[in-house]
C-alpha cells in the first residue's frame, strides 16, 4: 500500500459487509454516526443496500479496503491532515466512543463483539486483489498461453523445464510469492552465471513458483542463490565441469523447522516439500536466468539427480555437536545455507563398531574413495553422519573437531602407495611426491553434518569438485526476512 | 476457456555474439596468441603448435588463465585481442 493510493479521506470512514454478524450488529450505531458525524464515509464490501438507510461508498471491487490495508470488519478509522491517527476492528465500544466522541454510544450494544474476515483478505481472491493493486510492481514479460494449450506442456515446449513439470508462474501466484520477502522485486540479489546477467528477486521468485515453492521458502531460495553466485563458490565452473557435481545445500537454524523441513528419516531423498523445492528453484534459477543448461554450459559426463535438487537441513536438536553453520562462524539462532559443490551421496555401513576409533577408520577407508583412492588434497567432501554413528561418537565425548581430527588423521596417505603406476593403477600424483606423506583432504576439505533416520548404523558420503581458488569453496549465507 | 498469462522465468536477454572475422588466407606474419586454460599438459600440446606455427611465420605469444575453472579475465581477454590477430585455445580433458 503506499499512501498515494489510499483513497480514504479526511474524517472518519466505516468499512462493513452484511455477510458479517458484528456488522449486523451495529447498524443502529452507524445510523447515528451518519446523523451525527457529517464527514463518515460508509463503504460496503458485499451488498449497496447495507447498511440501511445509510448512503454507503460502493467497494464491491475492494479498492478501497485493499488500499486501506483493512482486514477485519467492521473497521473505524479516523484521519486528519492526510494522516490515519485512530482505527479499531471490530466493535470495541470504548475505542468507537473515544474515536468519535460519542460518549454514549452503543449503550445498548455489548462491550464488545470480534469482527469478521475483510473480503480483501478473503484467500479465494486475495492472489487477484495483489495483481489488481499492486502488479505494476511485476516486471516481466508476459507470455499468453492459448486456451486450448496445456499450459504444463506449453512451459515444456518453450524450454522452461528442468525435465520435470513446473508450476505455471501466474502473476497471481508470483505476487503470492513474494509475499514471502520483504526485499523489493526489482532489487537485485546477484549477477547470475554463465550469461552475466542481473538476478532479480521477481526473477526467483517466478523461478520459485515454477519450482513449487512455497511462499516462506522463498527467503531461503534467495540466500541460496547469493551463495552459489560468489566467486569463491564458483557457479560458472560447477556449471561448465565435466564432473557431475551441483550446489548441495545445508540449512541450519531455527526457521528450517518452522519452515518443516526434513533432517530426519529420508533426509536425501525424496517426500519434503521444502527439501526439494528450496534446491530446485535455484536450479532453476541459474537455469532459466542465467542460461546453464545442460548440453550447453553444463557439460557433465554424467551429472547426478542431485542436480534437479540437493538440500536438506541439519539436524542440531538431535545432534552431539556444533552445527555446521556453527563451525564456520554463525550463532545456532540464526538461520543459514552452506552450499557445497557435491556429487550424488554414498552410504556408508558399519554395523559393528561400537568404540569411536573402530568408526573413524571404517569412516577414513570409505572417505579415502572420494572420485579416486589414489587422488588426495584436490577434492573436498562432505560427510553426513547418522544418528546411529554419532551416537557412538558421543558416547565418548568426541567433539566435532575430534571426529573430523582422527578421521584426518587416518587419511595422511603415503606418496608410494598413491604415486601413478602404483598399485596396477596408472591414475596417482606424479612421482616425485613418492617419499612424501599427503593428506587426502586441505585442511578444513572435510566438512560435517548431522542429519539421518535415527534407526541405521549408516552415514553418507558427498564427494566435492576442484577445491579452493582452482575451484570452488563452500559458502555460507544468512537468511533474512 | 480463457488466456493464461504466466511471467517470463528467463532473463528476456537476447545476448550480443560476434561475427567471426574471415580466416585469413596465410598464417605467415600473424601474431598469433596462444591461451593456456591450466589444465593438465595443456601446455605440451601448445608448445607443439608453437614450434609449428613459428617455423611457419607467425609471430606467437602466450597466454595462461588462472584457472579452467572460471572465464578468463577481462583484462587477459582484452590484452589478446589488442596483441593478436588469431588465438588459439588449449582445451583438455
Amino acid at each position: 500500500m503506499t499512501a498515494s493510493q489510499n483513497p480514504l479521506r479526511d474524517g472518519w470512514t466505516l468499512i462493513v459487509k452484511r455477510e458479517c454478524a458484528t456488522c449486523v450488529m451495529v447498524v443502529p450505531v452507524i445510523a447515528r454516526l451518519a446523523r451525527e458525524l457529517p464527514s463518515l464515509t460508509v463503504y460496503t464490501q458485499d451488498d449497496l443496500t447495507f447498511p440501511e438507510g445509510v448512503a454507503s461508498v460502493n467497494d464491491l471491487d475492494l479498492a478501497a479496503s485493499w488500499h486501506a490495508d483493512i482486514d477485519t470488519v467492521p473497521t473505524l478509522i479516523f484521519r486528519e491532515n492526510g494522516v490515519e491517527t485512530m482505527r479499531t476492528a471490530g466493535w470495541q465500544r470504548n475505542e468507537w466512543r473515544k474515536i468519535t466522541g460519542i460518549k454514549d454510544l452503543g449503550a445498548e450494544l455489548p462491550e464488545f463483539r470480534p469482527g469478521c474476515g475483510s473480503m480483501s483478505v478473503d484467500p479465494d481472491i486475495i492472489d487477484k486483489l495483489r495483481v489488481r493493486y499492486g502488479g505494476e510492481i511485476l516486471h516481466a514479460r508476459r507470455i499468453d498461453i492459448a486456451a486450448a494449450e496445456d499450459e504444463v506442456e506449453a512451459l515444456f515446449a518453450r524450454g522452461f523445464t528442468d525435465g520435470l513439470p513446473v508450476v505455471p508462474p501466474t502473476p497471481e501466484r508470483v505476487m503470492r510469492m513474494l509475499s514471502g520477502t520483504s526485499r523489493a522485486p526489482q532489487d537485485v540479489v546477484a549477477i547470475a552465471p554463465p550469461d552475466l546477467v542481473e538476478l532479480t528477486v521477481e526473477k526467483i521468485a517466478i523461478n520459485a513458483v515454477m519450482a513449487g515453492c512455497l511462499p516462506e521458502y522463498l527467503p531461503w531460495v534467495i540466500a541460496a542463490i547469493e551463495a552459489v553466485c560468489t566467486d569463491e563458490f564458483n557457479m560458472h565452473g560447477v556449471l561448465a565441469t565435466t564432473m557431475p557435481v551441483g550446489p548441495v545445500i545445508v540449512c541450519n537454524g531455527p526457521g528450517t523447522r518452522s519452515i518443516g523441513m526434513n533432517s530426519g528419516v529420508n533426509v536425501l531423498g525424496q517426500g519434503n516439500r521444502a527439501n526439494l523445492t528450496i534446491g530446485r528453484a535455484v536450479q532453476l534459477t541459474i537455469r532459466n536466468v542465467g542460461g546453464g543448461r545442460p548440453g550447453e554450459i553444463d557439460r557433465a559426463a554424467h551429472g547426478n539427480p542431485g542436480k534437479l535438487s540437493f538440500c536438506f537441513a541439519e539436524d542440531e536438536l538431535g545432534s552431539p555437536f556444533t552445527s555446521l553453520a556453527v563451525s564456520r562462524g554463525f550463532d545456532a539462532s540464526q538461520n543459514t545455507v552452506t552450499v557445497f559443490a557435491g556429487e550424488g551421496p554414498r552410504c556408508v555401513v558399519d554395523q559393528l563398531a561400537r568404540e569411536p576409533q573402530q568408526l573413524a577408520q571404517s569412516l577414513a577407508s570409505c572417505l579415502r574413495t572420494v572420485h579416486h583412492p589414489k587422488l588426495p588434497f584436490a577434492f573436498d567432501a562432505m560427510l553426513i553422519l547418522g544418528p546411529e554413528h554419532a551416537r557412538v561418537f558421543a558416547q565418548t565425548q568426541w567433539s566435532r573437531e575430534r571426529v573430523l581430527q582422527e578421521v584426518n588423521d587416518r587419511l595422511q596417505l603415503p606418496g608410494a602407495e598413491i604415486m601413478r603406476g602404483a598399485g596396477g593403477m596408472a591414475e596417482g600424483v606424479q612421482e616425485a611426491f613418492k617419499d612424501a606423506t599427503l593428506p587426502k583432504f586441505r585442511p578444513d576439505g572435510l566438512l560435517l553434518v548431522h542429519a539421518g533416520g535415527n534407526a541405521g548404523l549408516f552415514s553418507a558420503i558427498v564427494g566435492g569438485w576442484a577445491n579452493g581458488t582452482l575451484g570452488s569453496d563452500p559458502v555460507t549465507k544468512l537468511v533474512s526476512a | 476457456m480463457t488466456n493464461q498469462v504466466v511471467l517470463d522465468p528467463t532473463s528476456e536477454k537476447k545476448l550480443v555474439s560476434r561475427e567471426l572475422l574471415a580466416r585469413p588466407a596465410t598464417i605467415s606474419g600473424q601474431t598469433i596468441g596462444l591461451l593456456d586454460i591450466s589444465k593438465a599438459r595443456g601446455d605440451m600440446f601448445l608448445n607443439q603448435l608453437e614450434s609449428r606455427l613459428t617455423t611457419a611465420g607467425a609471430k606467437v605469444l602466450r597466454f595462461r588463465k588462472p584457472t579452467f575453472t572460471k572465464p578468463a579475465p577481462v583484462d587477459l581477454r582484452h590484452e589478446i585481442a589488442t596483441k593478436c590477430t588469431l588465438v588459439i585455445e588449449a582445451l583438455a580433458d
